[in-house]
């Protein structure tokens, strides 16, 4: 079979015409099962340039991305993998018995082995006045298919200022949308009676509709472009009613053909796509399978169905590189259950399987939420899904997505498939994710890095992160983090049994540390080391969170070591990226004074403090102070400490309240500075910030909030906890509503003592309240259904009344050198100043 | 004017202002020149069991750090992974976590168990209860 050739070594010749995502995929995964060795491989492609993602084009259009971000391998990807490529050459033709490929440019090219990934192409109907007589398309008139095209469509733009786009496909809403950002006017005009009808149903693609329309883009549903006017200059299109839309740009969006002009050309079967078999041998035209001729991608039709999407793409050419490379020489493609996630205009849309019930017993069930712009149905039959659509919010996708693909078990209570019943936030498709997904945004870890990490022989969680730092900056993706690392090891992970570990060195939980820290009397860390650690060995990651647990266990009877805090707690201020130290004076409720603002000037120029911020807890930062000289900037400004810095309650935000509001409905600030009077300084697993809004418009933003309280008509008082609004955004849960100040006060503190006594460390509220579940915090807080109300109070009130301003260590160091400098030669600050 | 201070540009003045209001023990002096060999830094006193505490030693800075045992050791004072000041970092008796984006550095050879540049690490010892780091010659 070989073909001998001038200086041959003994390779064969893969030739694979179209260098799209499906030609070059293929040759990707052929080279990634050792195909250089057996193949010189050369490609066509149509279009002047490597190969890009085409699915990102409508980011280009939209000027989300850059038109070098979207090109998958480069022009030295073919270089170093001595592929020859022909950019900008047409084949025209396949001569199946010299097994040559011809090309418009006269060349031939000899093959052994042929793949036809020539793709689809815009479709577009023909109506009158698209085109002008012997010159092609209009002007105005654009495709959006390929990169030339989106450059074509983003110049016209500059110069034009109204489009209609025909078709209200996927492709054509994001045509829509592009075209928006450049100031264009748009009018989606689709045919059929709702958006996107191939993937959504009525409802969902009317809630699409809405979100469309919110954009500001005109949707006109039901309606046929019968003409397009104008000469040189487009005007207008004018629809089968008579309506005259004006319009100087259109858009031709109206779904794709495959590219099958070549094979048909060629003597291959051709219908809706290239005929093609289950090892993705074309077919030739008295249906027998070539051995040597292959199609894959969306010129491809298999067992009668052709996809105009990416994950089929990939399977076939996994499949394809099998039986190319004798890999897997029996390897078999069956098709694909197509669900698509899809960000169209910038709103959520998934879709799988069948869009509404089709048999009378099929369960459809459907939550249609137009003026919130959430859709979601699911079709079930014999308790397998079927089918499912969501617009707007894709949560629950994942799980979905699985439980089509593999007919995985539906939960009973068929409402739980679409919303989160107080379980954890489902294992979202990790193995979904693409490998440069960024997993942890602090230190920019992404999940391939990830699992090469584990690939390399690290077995457990902790050892991941430590070797990647994933999950150790912000801690808000430990949770992906776990997933991603579970999902790369594929059942080989250690059993990390530190995770429900307190502290990383001592092997218990909380509840059995606690327990047993009580019942030895061990009042300071190196004494827990001592009696719980195994072989007594300190651990340095582990003393920050002891140290907090027996501050909050013993109050002011610990044994206090400074070598068991951070350094923010042994200098009570919080460290900067320079080793210099901000400087957060106590402001409570956000109240000041003309005094205290003339008070930290001062202190501000004589300390030449370098930037000056107000903080988004209603405070003043003064930053970068150097270490030594905290203590004379505290005397200066002779103010206590704001708590900017610790694992602890830091402020309460309040808006003003009654006193001055026209809508105020409760005296928010007075409020908020006797919770922070009262709280201040409490250390807890993790920061503490509040807020007090006077009424629900929420200035304060309270719902965001560890703790918030607002104000509501008839002197109440509404307090919602576990909100966050930082690395994690959640609206907090009502605790309940209290007829006075007082109550909140109470209830504020037993909460705290309640969150401090059973949290995790490093466990925020937002973790910790859907952890334990809204309705036990309730039961416990609010009506003591464990009888320990009075235990928590006393417990909260023992910890208020061990308050010590810590700033006032500026007269009394704990320590020696307690504020030396710490970086004896670096010039400082570099904290930059504005 | 002590050695650990004199060296850098900080708000105030060479020697005014509130560097001088600083309290606890003065920063010791450097009692070599440049160069390698031993060279006293201060009072054992100055550095807390379980901490670390910067110097300035002949053209370095160094953080030598007392462990609860009572041992010594002496590492470069600077994380190579951001600036980072390793002398306020959390340690045990194997380790130190820089404070700014817990590296972690090995106190006896100064490896990174996390993936950065290593860092130098010292001889150190006691002498008559002064501290003294030994730079290589």
């Amino acid at each position: 079979m070989a073909r001998r050739r001038r200086g041959d070594d003994g390779r064969r010749d893969l030739v694979v015409v179209g260098n799209g995502m499906a030609g070059a995929r293929t040759v990707e995964e052929v080279l990634e099962r050792g195909g250089s060795a057996q193949f010189r491989i050369t490609m066509f492609g149509e279009e002047p340039y490597g190969n890009y993602n085409r699915i990102m084009l409508s980011n280009v259009l939209a000027g989300l991305e850059s038109e070098e971000a979207i090109f998958l391998n480069s022009m030295a990807w073919y270089d170093e993998n001595e592929i020859t490529l022909h950019a900008g050459v047409r084949v025209a033709r396949i001569d199946r018995h010299a097994r040559t490929v011809r090309a418009d440019d006269g060349s031939r090219t000899p093959y052994d082995a042929l793949v036809m990934a020539t793709g689809s192409s815009a479709f577009v109907p023909d109506i009158p006045g698209m085109r002008t007589a012997g010159r092609g398309f209009h002007q105005g008139v654009f495709r959006f298919r390929t990169l030339d095209d989106t450059r074509a469509m983003i110049r016209y733009a500059r110069t034009h200022k109204q489009a209609v786009v025909i078709g209200g496909g996927l492709l054509g809403l994001e045509a829509a949308r592009g075209l928006q950002t450049h100031g264009v006017d748009v009018t989606v005009v689709h045919g059929p009676g709702h958006l996107m009808n191939q993937q959504l149903d009525a409802a969902g693609g009317y809630v699409l509709r809405r979100g469309i329309e919110a954009l500001g883009i005109s949707v006109l549903t039901s309606a046929r472009t019968v003409r397009v006017l104008g000469d040189t200059e487009i005007t207008g299109v004018q629809l089968g009613d008579g309506r005259v839309l004006p319009c100087d740009i259109v858009v031709v969006a109206a779904g794709i053909r495959a590219n099958s002009s070549i094979a048909a050309a060629s003597g291959f079967l051709v219908e809706r796509g290239i005929v093609v078999d289950d090892q993705m041998h074309a077919l030739d035209d008295q249906g027998t399978p070539d051995p040597t001729v292959f199609a894959v991608g969306e010129c491809v039709q298999h067992r009668d169905q052709v996809y105009g999407l990416v994950a089929p793409l990939w399977e076939q050419a996994r499949v394809l590189a099998d039986v190319l490379t004798g890999t897997d020489p029996s390897a078999q493609y069956h098709g694909s259950r197509t669900a698509t996630k899809l960000k169209v205009a910038g709103i959520d849309v998934a879709s799988m399987g069948t869009t509404a019930p089709e048999r009378p017993d099929d369960d459809h069930i459907v939550i249609s939420e137009p003026r919130r712009g959430l859709y979601k149905s699911v079709v079930v039959r014999d308790d397998r899904l079927v089918g499912a659509t969501l617009v707007g919010d894709l949560e629950k996708v994942a799980p979905l997505i699985q439980a089509f693909d593999r007919g995985s078990p539906l939960p009973e209570d068929r409402i739980a498939l679409l919303f989160d019943l107080g379980t954890a936030p489902a294992a979202v498709g990790v193995a979904e994710l693409p490998d440069e997904t960024t997993v942890c945004n602090c230190n920019g870890v992404s999940k391939g890095t990830i699992g090469s990490c584990v690939r390399g022989g690290v077995a457990s969680l902790t050892g991941v992160m430590d070797a990647t730092r994933a999950g150790k900056g912000c801690g808000s993706c430990k949770t992906l983090v776990g997933q991603v690392v579970e999902w790369a090891a594929g059942g080989t992970l250690e059993v990390d049994e530190s995770a429900s570990w307190y502290v990383p060195g001592i092997p218990y939980a909380k509840a059995e540390l606690v327990a047993l820290i009580r019942e030895q009397e061990l009042r300071s860390v190196s004494a827990v080391f001592a009696a719980l650690a195994p072989g007594g060995v300190e651990d340095a990651k582990s003393k920050m969170g002891l140290n907090s647990l027996l501050r909050t266990l013993w109050g002011a009877a610990v044994v206090d070591e400074r070598d068991g805090r951070f350094i923010n707690d042994r200098v009570h201020a919080n460290i900067q990226r320079d080793g210099t130290f901000s400087v957060v004076p106590q402001m409570k409720g956000g109240v000041t004074s003309a005094d205290q603002l003339r008070r930290i000037a001062d202190v501000a120029d004589k300390h030449r403090i370098p930037l000056i911020k107000l903080t988004g807890g209603q405070r003043i930062d003064l930053l970068g102070v150097p270490k030594e000289n905290l203590p004379t900037v505290w005397a200066d400004l002779d103010m206590p400490s704001g708590y900017a810095y610790g694992k602890s309650f830091r402020t309460v935000k309040t808006c003003v309240g009654s006193d001055f509001c026209r809508f105020g409905l409760g005296d928010s600030t007075a409020l908020g500075i006797a919770i922070e009077t009262r709280y201040q300084g409490l250390e807890s697993p993790a920061k503490l910030k509040l807020a007090v809004s006077g009424c629900p418009r929420n200035c304060a933003e309270s719902y965001v909030k560890d703790l918030g309280v607002v104000a509501v008509d008839g002197g109440r008082w509404e307090i919602w906890v576990g909100g966050a609004a930082g690395a994690h955004i959640r609206k907090g849960d009502l605790l309940t509503t209290v007829d006075t100040p007082q109550e909140v006060m109470t209830l504020t503190g037993r909460f705290i003592q309640y969150y401090r006594e059973t949290a995790n460390w490093l466990e925020r509220t937002y973790a910790w309240v859907p952890r334990l579940g809204i309705e036990h915090v309730r039961a416990v807080v609010v009506d003591d259904s464990e009888g320990i109300a009075a235990e928590l109070d006393a417990a909260v009130q023992a910890s208020v009344d061990a308050y010590r301003d810590p700033w006032q260590e500026r007269d009394d160091p704990a320590e020696p050198g307690q504020f030396r400098t710490a970086l004896p030669l670096t010039v400082l600050p570099q904290v930059p100043g504005r | 004017m002590s050695a650990g201070t004199d060296a850098r540009a900080v708000g105030g003045e060479p020697g005014a202002g509130p560097l001088d209001t600083v309290s606890g023990p003065p920063a010791p002096r450097v009692t070599t020149a440049g160069g390698g060999g031993p060279h006293v830094v201060g009072p054992l006193c100055e550095i807390p069991l379980g901490e670390g505490r910067a110097y300035a030693v002949g053209d370095r800075q160094v953080a030598v750090f007392r462990l609860r045992s009572g041992a010594l050791r002496a590492l470069d004072a600077v994380c190579p992974h951001r600036g980072g000041p390793l002398a306020d970092g959390q340690i045990d008796a194997d380790v130190v976590v820089c404070p700014l984006h817990a590296h972690v550095f090995d106190l006896g050879s100064g490896a990174c168990r996390t993936g950065q540049d290593d860092v130098t690490s010292y001889a150190v010892h006691l002498e008559d209860d002064q501290v003294v780091v030994v730079l290589p010659v």
